[in-house]
């Protein structure tokens, strides 16, 4: 019997595609999930447009739905529903412990670059604020790399979208 | 933007070819920039623009009844809606950052006129389309400001500004286009060119070189391969 809390579960066991150490639960993708009977609802918000991840993504939940003996119906919500506030507590801590430096909360506005040029980001390897932006843009759509003075490492920042 | 009497899927296109063209002229960039922050960073703004093609073009293929790559690749080179800007072959540094922060400042105006749209499934894609430009207009204008912090700097790219003036101006229609002349004012050190916009519609010769070679692969696999 596929309940809607066993769909969460198998969910959170899929790694994210680019950034295996954090699952799709963890990055915050499922908005939904509805369950009735076999039949299983998942609501997909996803990260970047662009994001050659995605396909693999919805593909992979479908698999787990599969696996479960649910009936998956992926569904793709095109708005601005996923932001990087959606990653959770779990997710960051997770982030920073494999050398990406968590975005930081949308609360404090659009992001600007006088912020990302400002001191305020940790480096994940020792903890220094003396770090700097190097390239707004970095090797995957969501990640900006930055150089720490600390430890001279260059590390990647998950940008605040 | 002109109107409620024009249709949806008209508007779409021509968002979606602008980011695709564009796209493709960004990814020219890759392995050739002149360094190696550039390359990542033209390469990456690339990705994010045609994603966003794609995005858009989804939505146009669902009310017209065919899919995104049909959209994209199968159309002739004189039924895309592209504006004369975007379409302009790989220009030397200057004038590809001057033709970046037009673009990108126009591109702002449109799709915050778009957040605000009735249709609910066009201001949320603008809005989720916007989070990610944010990043391109910040690197068009931390270029912006490198090249005016120079004298030879400001000259390079008041040449480049003034020659690509006509088709800047042809990307936003009437009523967007003060809006953009705004921004574009308040950021450049030298006072806006004259000029008549090249419009939308008016193709170059370099659209037709750039889809020989964008639908290149789509035209040499028969429908329905797969890789």
């Amino acid at each position: 019997m596929v309940t809607s809390e066993r769909v969460w579960e198998a969910l959170a066991e899929i790694p994210d595609p680019e950034i295996p150490v954090i699952s799709l639960v963890d990055l915050g993708v499922v908005r939904d999930v509805d369950v009735a009977g076999e039949h299983v609802r998942v609501e997909f918000t996803p990260t970047f447009l662009g994001c050659p991840a995605l396909e693999v993504m919805r593909d992979a939940m479908a698999r787990k739905i599969l696996e479960l003996g649910g009936e998956p119906e992926i569904q793709v919500i095109m708005d601005d529903s996923w932001s990087t506030d959606r990653i959770t507590p779990e997710g960051r801590r997770k982030l920073r412990e494999s050398g990406f430096a968590p975005p930081s909360p949308r609360s404090a506005g659009t992001p600007k670059l006088v912020q990302l040029q400002s001191k305020a980001f940790r480096c994940p390897y020792c903890g220094s604020l003396e770090t700097r932006l190097e390239n707004i843009f970095g090797p995957t759509p969501c990640r900006s790399l930055r150089w720490c003075e600390g430890c001279r490492q260059s590390f990647e920042q998950f940008k605040t979208i | 933007m002109s109107g409620p009497e024009r249709p949806r899927s008209e508007l779409l296109l021509e968002l979606a070819d602008d980011e695709l063209v564009l796209g493709w002229r960004n990814s020219e960039w890759t392995g050739v920039a002149p360094f190696l922050e550039e390359d990542v960073a033209f390469s990456s703004i690339a990705q994010n623009e045609i994603g966003h093609a794609r995005a858009l073009y989804e939505l146009a293929a669902a009310e017209l009844g065919t899919t995104a790559d049909e959209l994209a690749f199968d159309r002739d080179p004189d039924e895309y809606r592209s504006a004369p800007l975007v379409e302009l072959r790989r220009l030397e540094w200057a004038r590809t950052i001057a033709r970046h922060f037009l673009y990108e400042t126009a591109d702002g105006v449109r799709i915050d006129a778009l957040k605000r749209s009735a249709d609910v499934e066009i201001a949320g894609l603008a809005a989720k389309i916007d989070r990610e430009e944010i990043y391109h207009r910040m690197h068009a204008e931390m270029w912006l400001d490198r090249l005016q912090d120079t004298h030879d700097g400001t000259s390079r790219l008041r040449e480049a500004v003034e020659e690509l003036w006509p088709y800047a101006l042809g990307v936003l229609d009437d009523e967007l286009r003060p809006v953009w002349l705004e921004h574009v004012r308040a950021r450049l050190a030298f006072p806006l060119p004259e000029g008549e916009p090249v419009t939308r519609g008016q193709h170059s010769a370099e659209l037709r070189e750039l889809w020989e070679e964008m639908t290149s692969v789509r035209r040499s696999a028969p429908a329905g391969a797969s890789w």
